[in-house]
């Protein structure tokens, strides 16, 4: 590694291994990031558009069907 | 046919929500707090006392919980937008997805590099580069704000793109009219503002704890100082740039002027309601009288929604039902131009289906002659534009109310502070620990008025939310609403402890 990469390696390097309340902190939001995207996107959230229609051609279609039918409300 | 099940739209709408109000109550202290850091090391850097650096680290410490808590909460927002409200993001998806990414991008990067400086780097770079750093963060947390707030403002007031029938998708057509409309700024400059608020807020919260405590007081009375100087200043920034929020409401949304107001029939030289009890049974229409009790300040909403003492501001019977003598176009006659509009639509969607050219061209013609009013063609009743009126006028009056007494309390703890007094000040101090919390009910009422406010739509006259949503179970969206409930529950519990421990520790435990 080059010297200023070296630098700033080391830098992060000891600034990770002094923190006290960070290293809190990163468990959570590493622990938060895995529930948002590893449980809730995957199986909870998924874009209705792109797992439904191929192309944006069909959801285009999907799109404007809606858009262009009157509505029925159902309280 | 279209169905459309009101109890989904409504459990889709509760879940945004939620998560919007959830990610706002990290986000303003984010913004308020990275600039009051910066203000505390540059006296710091100016004056070269420890003293002040304790003192930084400490507010940084506090900084550094809230952001790691809040951090990436927004996201979410975006995972709602694929999946419960496919239409609405298929058809703004090209204008406002790249600008996010990049956003996240700049966030990201900007984030890694100062914020590791900031934290990081105390003793290991210049004080110069490090009181840079800080400053950056600040100004990068607040710019991170701003295509967010644009797209917002951009719901709230359509301008500078075009509906592409052919795509079923909004296509840019100026883009420095979105960015620099005079909703997306006001916007931006009052939700700014009002995070340095809540910030300044937040410190004095802190400090007057402590001095009730007796513990960490020349901290406490330095931190006062220096937050109670910047909170006057952003508290009348928040009063100008709300000034001009309401402006523009009354310019471009009249119906959310007229709802948080409780105005039912328009008049000239319009009164600001001061206080005023709403009678909830009060219906579009009817003649029943809108306030049970009322104090009025005369003429002064005229000259808040026109700039004119006797001008005429539209009530909501007269935007329901039109002023001929006012030039007011009623729902109902919008309406059939809507439904004029979606029929158009429909046959121009038809023609093409068929490859008749010449009938898309012609159906193409009539829906552009309406397509302004487009929305409209997807009520059921001219009723159903009125958003909440009593939501809309507690919150809105809660806010205004609240906003007035944060620079008198700004005005107190600087006045007692520089006498010397503050200690002794003892009626003082529990509204000062109180204050950070009125501002968080300040916050939320006033995302509150901005977003019921322009009920029923999500995009201002064109798209109804009942169209933009996607047709779920309804048990997914209550599945996954309280999913998140419980999710936020534990992080709001998790910050809070966390922040009280490091409060309880204090700035030697640095």
């Amino acid at each position: 590694m080059s010297q200023p990469l070296t630098r700033v390696y080391t830098f992060y390097r000891n600034g990770f291994r002094a923190m006290t309340v960070g290293k809190t902190l990163w468990k959570i939001i590493l622990i938060k990031l895995i529930i948002m995207f590893a449980v809730l996107k995957l199986f909870f959230f998924p874009n209705y558009l792109k797992t439904n229609f191929q192309t944006d051609e069909q959801r285009a279609d999907h799109v404007l069907e809606q858009l262009s039918r009157p509505v029925v409300q159902n309280n | 046919m279209v169905d459309v099940d009101l109890s989904l739209v409504n459990w889709s709408r509760a879940q945004f929500a939620l998560t919007a109000m959830y990610h706002w109550i990290f986000v303003p202290l984010t913004l308020g707090l990275s600039v009051l850091c910066a203000m505390f090391e540059s006296i710091y850097v100016r004056t070269g006392d420890e003293k002040w650096k304790s003192l930084t680290k400490f507010w940084m410490t506090l900084f550094g919980i809230n952001f790691a808590i809040g951090v990436a909460t927004g996201i979410i927002l975006e995972f709602q937008f694929g999946t419960n409200w496919s239409n609405y993001s298929w058809m703004v998806g090209d204008i406002f997805g790249a600008p996010l990414a990049v956003e996240g991008i700049f966030a990201f990067f900007l984030e890694a590099t100062f914020f590791a400086v900031m934290f990081f780097g105390w003793n290991r770079v210049s004080k110069g580069f490090h009181l840079f750093s800080t400053w950056m963060v600040a100004v990068g947390s607040n710019l991170s704000a701003l295509w967010i707030l644009v797209a917002n403002a951009w719901m709230q007031n359509p301008v500078g793109m075009a509906f592409n029938p052919e795509t079923a998708r909004f296509e840019m057509e100026n883009f420095w009219a979105v960015l620099f409309s005079p909703v997306a700024m006001s916007k931006f400059t009052h939700a700014t503002s009002s995070g340095f608020l809540l910030g300044s807020l937040f410190v004095v919260t802190i400090s007057s704890w402590y001095l009730i405590k007796g513990r960490h007081v020349e901290m406490a009375k330095k931190s006062i100082i220096v937050a109670s100087v910047f909170g006057l200043l952003a508290s009348a920034y928040v009063g100008f740039t709300g000034d001009e929020a309401a402006f523009e409401d009354a310019q471009k949304q009249p119906m959310k002027l007229a709802a948080f107001e409780g105005l039912y029939k328009g008049e000239e030289g319009a009164g600001l309601v001061a206080a005023g009890i709403i009678n909830s049974s009060k219906k579009p229409g009817d003649s029943q009288k809108p306030f049970l009790f009322e104090v009025k300040i005369p003429g002064l909403l005229s000259l808040l929604a026109n700039r004119t003492l006797g001008s005429f501001v539209p009530g909501i019977d007269d935007l329901v039902y039109g002023n001929s003598e006012q030039k007011v176009m009623g729902v109902a006659e919008k309406m059939k131009l809507g439904q004029l509009a979606v029929a158009d639509l429909a046959a121009f969607k038809q023609a093409r289906q068929e490859k008749n050219e010449g009938a898309a061209s012609e159906a193409l013609t009539r829906f552009t002659a309406n397509k302004e009013f487009l929305g409209y063609g997807y009520l059921d009743t001219p009723e159903e534009a009125v958003p909440p009126v009593s939501t809309l006028f507690y919150s809105f009056h809660i806010m205004v109310i609240l906003g007035s007494l944060f620079p008198v309390l700004f005005l107190a703890f600087l006045f007692y502070t520089v006498k010397g007094k503050i200690t002794e000040t003892r009626w003082l101090l529990p509204l000062g620990v109180l204050s950070y919390f009125l501002g968080l009910v300040a916050q939320q009422t006033g995302w509150i008025v901005a977003e019921v406010g322009r009920q029923p739509w999500a995009i201002q006259g064109l798209l109804p939310v009942k169209m933009a949503t996607t047709n779920l179970a309804v048990g997914h969206v209550q599945a996954t609403f309280f999913m998140f409930l419980g999710l936020f529950t534990l992080l709001l519990i998790a910050e809070i402890k966390i922040m009280l421990k490091q409060i309880s520790i204090g700035p030697e435990g640095l």
